[in-house]
C-alpha cells in the first residue's frame, strides 16, 4: 500500500478537515508509515474468528418508553442546549445557508 | 499545623476529617494554595477553589451536626478535563471546545460529588486523550515534576493522556485525581510519575458525560498515591448507570475492605511475549524484582503465553482511531465550541475550516487514520480484521487465566522521556503503550504501581492485569508490591 | 398492470421500482433518548442532550421502538433476527448532530418478508402480486432544516432528531406507478393495523425513497436514481412516471443515467438532482461501539406475536366469508379505524350483508358529505346496530331508515327514540292501507281508467300516491300487494 497526497486529500475531505497541499504532502508519508506498520495484521489467520462485538460479556439493556424519565436524558431544555451555541436565533441553531 | 496536609493521601484525609484531627476546609485551603503555586507544571487548565471549599464546608457542617460522613467527605480531588463538569469549562485539551461550559456533570464527576468530594480544578491532558506524553494539549505541555538526577534540567514528559492528573497527584497538588484509560492513559502516566492508577473492567465506570475518544476502550479510573487510595476512589466512581448502555449492572465491591497483601494460593502469570527486544535492562530487572516480591507475598509464579500480543498495538491503532473518527464528528461548530466560518463559506467549508483549526495535529492524524480504515474498500481488511484479532487477544487472556489469577508485566517500556524527544515520531510514541494496550482491548482491569527508580532516579511502574471484574485481585497484588517496593521517592519541588 | 410501458422512440421501456419507506415508529420517547416525539412542538424544545450530540452523550435504546419494529416484521411474515446490532452511518450535515446516524446495515432487526397487493381495487380477490421486503431496520431520524427564514442562514430544529424510524426496504419488484401506489397503501394499512406507525404522510410519519430505473423488457437492470422523502402515494406515483420518462429521454438521446439522489418538486411535478448530496457517498459504516448487540429472548418475541391484531387481509377474508361482497370487504378493511368500527357493528348483532351495504353507502356517504372521519362519526356502531335491527324487523322501511339516520346524524339521538318521538314507524295495517288505496283510486279516475286500459306503467303512480298519503310510513311490500289486488278488481 502507499498513501499519496491525493489519498490524503480525499480522506481529509471525508473527515471534513481543511488541508493545504503542503500539509497533504507532509502527512502522506507519515500515514503511509503508520498504515504500513498496521498491515502486519494481515499475517494473522483469522478465518473462523468472529469479530469482537462486546468487550465484556453483556447484553444490550432496553429502556422503558417514558418521556423525560431521567431529566438528564430528556427534552425541554432548549436554553441549556443553546447556551453554548456559536450562533442561533428564534430558538434555532443557525448555519450558513444550505441549498438542497 | 503539625503536618503538611498536602502530604496526606485520600484515606488519611478522610480518616483525619472524620476523627476531627483537622477540618475539611483546612485540607481544601492547603491544596488550593499548592495548586495556585504550581503554574509552572501546567497541570491545571481551570482552578476551582470554590468548588473544593464548598464541598469541604459541607463535610465540616455534616461532622458538626453529628451526621455520618460520606465516603470522600473532605477530600478534594483533581478532575481530568475529559469529564464534563456543570458550570465549569471542559475542553478535552482541545481548541475545538474553546468556550464550552457544560450544563451537566458526567456520571463520574457526579458520583464523586455525591460521595462528598470537592474539585480543585480541571486537569490538563493530551488532546481528546490522544497521546502518551501530554504534548498534544492545545493548552501547552504538562511538565513532570520529576527531573533526572545528575543535574539535567530537561523538562520531562509526565506521560499521557492523563498527564495533568499524574502530575497533580505526584506533585502533591491533590491527593487523588480522575483519569481515563483507552490504551494505557492512566497506567503509563502513573508509572512515569511514581503514583498508582487503576483502570477497572470495561463497564464498571459509566462513560456518560465523559468526552469520548474510543467508546469500546474508554474507561475512567482513579490516580492516587497508593493502592488503598485507588480502591477508595474507584469505589466512589464506579457503579451501574442506566444512561450508558455498556455499563455493567453489578454492585460495586467493597474493595478497600477486601485489601490483603497475603497472596497465598494466588498464581501470577508472567507472559513471555512481553519480553520485547530492545527493552532497557532496567525494565527487565524491575520486572524480576516484581516477580520476587509477589513470590515473597505467597504467590506462585507461572509462565503464561499471550501469543497475539504483538498484534495488539496495530489492532488498537485501527480500532481506536476508527471509533474516534466517528466520535469526533460532532465537533462541527454548530452547537458548541469553535466555529470558523471563512468569508463566503458554505456549511461543508465551515466544517472543514472549524475542524482544521480546532483539532491538533495528533487528533487530525488519528481521525485521518480512522477515516481511512473505515472507508470503502478498506473496512474488511482493516477494521474487521482488527476486530477479529481483538477476539484472539481476549481469548489469549482467557486461556492464560486458566493457569493464573493475575498477570504481572512492566507498565511501560521505559521511564519518562524528555518533552520533544518522541513527539515527531508517532510510531515511537505509540510504542509506549505496548504493555498496556492488550488488556485495554480485552476490557480487563489493570493497574500500575510504582516499583522503583531507574538509573536517573526516575520512577518505573509495575503493571498488574486481572480477570474481568477482578479489580480486587489486581489491587491486592498491587498492595503486595507496594509494601515490598517501599517506594517513597518523590519529586523535589522546583516549581 | 405489469404491462405498464413507456413508449419511447426506440420502442417500449419497462420500469423497475424499489421503495425504501421510512416509517416513524409510534412511541412516546425517542429511540435513544427520553425526549418526547410529539409532532409540531416549538423548535428545539423536544431535544435532549443526547439528541443534540453534546459531548459525552450516549444512546440507550427504547424497548417500545424495538418491539414495534418486531411486530411489524411479524405482520409481514418476515424473518425476525434475534441477534442484531446497530451501526453508525457517518456523514456530515447540519441536521445530523452526531455526524453519524445510528442505523442497522450489517445485521438488521428484521429480514426477508413480503407484502401481497391487490392489482384491481374493484376486486381485491382478483389479480394480486407479492412484493418482496428485503429488510426492516431501525434507525434515528434527522433534524429539520429551514432555508427560507433568513437570507444567508439555514435554521436547524432538532425536534425530530433521534425519533425512531423503521426503514422498510422493498425488493425492486414493482413495475408500474399503480403497483407502487398499491404497495404503499397496503404497507400503510398494515402499519396502522399493527399500530407501529400512524401512517400520517402529511406530518412526515411515512415517506418513501423511490428507486427507479428503466430497461428494455428482458434486459439487465438499468442504473437507478433515488428520489428522497416523497410524502404521499400520489407523489410516489408521479415521481415514478416523471423519472421513468426522464430516464427514457436521457437514454434515447444517447445519454447515461447517473446513480444519484434526486428531489421531487410537486409544484412543477418534476424531479431534480440534489446538490447537497452530490458528494461521493462513503458512509464508513461500522458497529456502534456505544451499543452492544441487541438480543431478543423468546418471551419478548411471544409477547410481540400475541399482541398482533387481525391484519387487513385476514379481516377482509373473514368479512367475505360472512357473505359481504369482496369489493365492499376491501373498502371496509382499507382503513383500520373503519374496519374496527365495522367489526364492533357486527359484534352488536347487525346482519353482515345489510350492515356492509349500509356502512359503505349510507354511513361513508354521510361522513364524506360532512367532511368527517370514522373516528368522529356522530353515529356509533351501537346506534347503527339498533337502526339496522329496526330495518330488519320491519319497523323501518329503507326510506324511513334514511330519515331516521339523518336525524341521528344531526341530534345523536338513538333510532328508537327518533322513531317513537316522530312517529316514523312503518305500518303494515292492511285495513288502513286499503282505506287509503280506495281514496287514491277515487281521486284519480282518469289514471285508473288508463291503467285498467292496459297502461300498467301507472302502477308506480298509485304506489307513490298511496305512500305519500300515508306519510311514507306504509310498508312498501304490503302497499304493493294490496294495490295489485285493488287495481285488478
Ligand atoms: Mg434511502
Ligand atoms: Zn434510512
Amino acid at each position: 500500500m502507499s498513501v499519496d497526497t491525493t489519498t490524503v486529500k480525499k480522506i481529509a475531505s471525508l473527515a471534513r478537515i481543511a488541508i493545504t497541499d503542503e500539509d497533504a504532502a507532509r502527512i502522506a508519508p507519515e500515514l503511509d508509515n503508520i498504515l504500513g506498520w498496521i498491515e502486519q495484521l494481515g499475517e494473522v489467520d483469522t478465518s473462523g474468528v468472529e469479530p469482537m462485538t462486546a468487550v465484556i460479556p453483556n447484553t444490550l439493556r432496553l429502556r422503558d418508553d417514558v418521556v423525560d424519565a431521567d431529566p438528564l436524558t430528556g427534552g425541554g431544555k432548549r436554553d441549556q442546549l443553546m447556551s453554548n451555541a456559536p450562533q442561533g436565533e428564534h430558538g434555532f441553531f443557525t448555519v450558513p445557508k444550505v441549498i438542497e | 499545623m503539625m503536618t503538611d496536609l498536602t502530604d496526606l493521601g485520600i484515606a488519611a484525609i478522610r480518616d483525619g476529617v472524620r476523627a476531627g484531627s483537622f477540618s475539611a476546609v483546612e485540607v481544601a485551603d492547603a491544596f488550593v494554595v499548592k495548586v495556585a503555586r504550581a503554574k509552572a507544571l501546567n497541570a491545571f487548565l481551570v482552578e476551582t477553589p470554590n468548588h473544593a471549599l464548598a464541598a469541604a464546608k459541607d463535610a465540616d457542617a455534616a461532622r458538626a451536626a453529628g451526621e455520618v460522613l460520606k465516603p470522600l467527605a473532605g477530600v478534594p480531588i483533581g478532575m481530568k478535563d475529559l469529564f464534563c463538569t456543570a458550570g465549569v469549562p471542559t475542553t478535552a485539551g482541545s481548541d475545538i471546545l474553546a468556550g464550552f461550559t457544560p450544563t451537566y456533570d458526567s456520571t463520574i464527576s457526579q458520583n464523586l460529588w455525591d460521595a462528598g468530594a470537592g474539585m480543585l480544578g480541571k486537569l490538563n491532558m493530551d488532546q481528546f486523550a490522544m497521546g502518551s506524553s501530554n504534548e498534544t494539549s492545545a493548552f501547552g505541555n504538562v511538565i513532570s515534576p520529576w527531573r533526572r538526577s545528575g543535574g539535567s534540567n530537561a523538562d520531562l514528559a509526565p506521560g499521557g493522556s492523563s498527564g495533568g492528573s499524574a502530575v497533580a497527584v505526584s506533585a502533591r497538588l491533590c491527593p487523588g485525581a480522575t483519569g481515563t484509560d483507552t490504551g494505557g492513559s492512566i497506567r503509563q502516566p502513573a508509572a512515569f510519575t511514581g503514583i498508582s492508577g487503576i483502570k477497572p473492567t470495561y463497564g464498571r465506570c459509566s462513560r456518560w458525560g465523559t468526552i469520548a475518544f474510543a467508546s469500546s476502550l474508554d474507561q475512567a479510573g482513579p490516580m492516587a498515591r497508593d493502592v488503598r487510595d485507588c480502591a477508595i476512589m474507584l469505589a466512589a466512581m464506579a457503579g451501574f448507570d442506566a444512561k450508558d448502555a455498556t455499563s455493567l449492572k453489578l454492585d460495586v465491591p467493597k474493595w478497600e475492605h477486601g485489601l490483603s497483601s497475603n497472596l497465598n494460593g494466588l498464581r501470577v502469570g508472567i507472559p513471555k511475549e512481553y519480553r520485547i527486544d530492545g527493552t532497557p535492562e532496567e525494565i527487565d530487572a524491575l520486572w524480576q524484582r516484581g516477580i520476587d516480591w509477589l513470590r515473597d507475598a505467597g504467590a506462585e509464579i507461572v509462565d503464561v503465553s499471550l501469543p497475539h500480543t504483538k498484534y495488539a498495538l496495530p489492532a488498537y491503532y485501527i480500532i481506536a482511531p476508527a471509533e474516534a473518527s466517528s466520535n469526533l464528528a460532532r465537533y462541527d461548530g454548530v452547537r458548541y465550541g469553535l466555529r470558523d466560518l471563512p468569508e463566503g463559506a458554505g456549511l461543508q467549508d465551515m466544517y472543514a475550516a472549524t475542524r482544521a483549526d480546532g483539532f491538533g495535529e495528533e487528533v487530525k492524524r488519528r481521525i485521518m487514520i480512522g477515516t481511512y480504515v473505515l472507508s470503502a474498500g478498506f473496512y474488511d481488511a482493516y477494521f474487521t480484521q482488527a476486530s477479529k484479532i481483538r477476539t484472539l487477544i481476549a481469548r489469549d487472556f482467557e486461556r492464560a487465566f486458566e493457569q493464573c489469577d493475575v498477570i504481572l508485566t512492566p507498565t511501560a517500556p521505559s521511564a519518562a522521556f524528555a518533552l520533544g524527544e518522541k513527539s515527531d515520531d508517532p510510531l515511537a510514541m505509540y510504542m509506549n503503550d505496548v504493555f498496556t494496550v492488550p488488556s485495554s482491548l480485552a476490557g480487563l482491569p489493570a493497574m500500575s504501581v510504582p516499583g522503583g527508580l531507574d538509573k536517573h532516579g526516575l520512577p518505573l511502574g509495575l503493571h498488574l492485569i486481572g480477570r474481568p471484574l477482578d479489580e480486587q485481585g489486581v489491587l491486592n497484588a498491587g498492595l503486595a508490591i507496594e509494601e515490598r517496593a517501599g517506594f517513597v521517592a518523590r519529586p523535589e519541588a522546583w516549581w | 398492470m405489469s404491462d405498464y410501458r413507456i413508449q419511447g422512440d426506440t420502442g417500449e421501456w419497462e420500469v423497475v421500482i424499489g421503495l425504501e419507506v421510512h416509517a416513524q415508529v409510534t412511541s412516546n420517547a425517542k429511540l435513544f433518548s427520553g425526549a418526547s416525539t410529539t409532532f409540531g412542538a416549538e423548535p428545539n424544545t423536544q431535544v435532549s442532550l443526547v439528541d443534540a450530540a453534546m459531548p459525552g452523550m450516549l444512546p440507550v435504546p427504547n424497548r417500545e421502538c424495538i418491539r414495534q419494529a418486531v411486530r411489524t416484521g411479524m405482520a409481514i411474515d418476515a424473518q425476525i433476527n434475534t441477534w442484531s446490532r446497530f451501526d453508525r452511518k457517518n456523514y456530515f450535515y447540519a441536521d445530523l448532530p452526531q455526524g453519524y446516524q445510528i442505523s442497522q446495515l450489517y445485521h438488521p432487526l428484521v429480514g426477508e418478508g413480503s407484502i401481497e397487493v391487490s392489482l384491481d381495487e374493484k376486486n381485491p380477490d382478483g389479480a394480486t402480486k407479492v412484493i418482496g421486503v428485503e429488510r426492516i431496520h431501525v434507525e434515528q431520524d434527522a433534524g429539520k432544516l429551514m432555508h427560507d427564514q433568513h437570507p444567508t442562514r439555514s435554521y436547524v430544529d432538532l425536534n425530530r432528531s433521534g425519533v425512531a424510524l423503521m426503514e422498510i426496504v422493498s425488493r425492486p419488484d414493482m413495475r408500474s406507478p399503480a403497483e407502487a401506489g398499491a404497495y404503499v397503501r397496503k404497507l400503510r394499512a398494515i402499519l396502522r393495523y399493527v399500530g407501529s406507525c400512524d401512517g400520517n404522510m402529511e406530518e412526515g410519519s411515512m415517506r418513501a425513497d423511490v428507486n427507479v430505473s428503466v430497461r428494455k423488457p428482458g434486459d439487465e437492470l438499468g442504473t437507478r436514481t433515488e428520489t428522497k422523502n416523497v410524502n404521499s402515494v400520489r407523489f410516489v406515483m408521479a415521481v415514478i412516471e416523471q423519472e421513468a420518462r426522464r430516464q427514457v429521454e436521457v437514454l434515447e438521446s444517447g445519454g447515461r443515467i447517473v446513480q444519484e439522489t434526486r428531489l421531487y418538486d410537486p409544484d412543477r411535478n418534476e424531479t431534480r438532482s440534489m446538490r447537497s448530496k452530490e458528494d461521493a457517498h462513503d458512509y464508513r459504516y461500522f458497529p456502534d461501539p456505544d451499543l452492544l448487540p441487541l438480543e431478543l429472548d423468546d418471551a419478548f418475541l411471544a409477547e410481540c406475536r400475541a399482541s398482533l391484531p387481525e391484519l387487513p387481509d385476514a379481516k377482509r377474508h373473514r368479512f367475505e366469508s360472512l357473505g359481504i361482497a369482496p369489493y365492499q370487504a376491501g373498502v371496509l378493511t382499507a382503513e383500520v379505524e373503519a374496519a374496527r368500527w365495522f367489526d364492533t357493528l357486527l359484534d352488536a348483532g347487525a346482519p353482515p350483508v345489510a350492515a356492509a351495504n349500509w356502512t359503505t353507502s349510507e354511513l361513508f356517504g354521510a361522513l364524506n358529505r360532512t367532511g368527517r372521519d370514522i373516528t368522529d362519526s356522530p353515529v356509533g356502531p351501537a346506534q347503527a346496530a339498533e337502526l339496522l335491527a329496526l330495518v330488519a324487523d320491519g319497523t323501518l322501511s329503507g326510506s324511513l331508515a334514511k330519515q331516521v339516520f339523518e336525524v341521528m346524524l344531526e341530534t345523536g339521538e338513538s333510532p328508537a327514540k327518533i322513531v317513537e318521538d316522530r312517529g316514523l314507524k312503518q305500518t303494515s295495517d292492511t285495513g288502513a292501507i286499503e282505506a287509503v288505496i280506495a281514496e287514491v283510486m277515487a281521486k284519480n279516475p282518469n289514471q285508473l281508467e288508463q291503467y285498467r286500459g292496459g297502461k300498467e306503467a301507472l302502477f308506480g303512480f298509485f304506489v307513490g300516491q298511496t305512500m305519500k298519503a300515508m306519510g311514507g310510513k306504509a310498508n312498501p311490500a304490503v302497499v304493493n300487494a294490496l294495490l295489485k289486488k285493488a287495481l285488478a278488481a
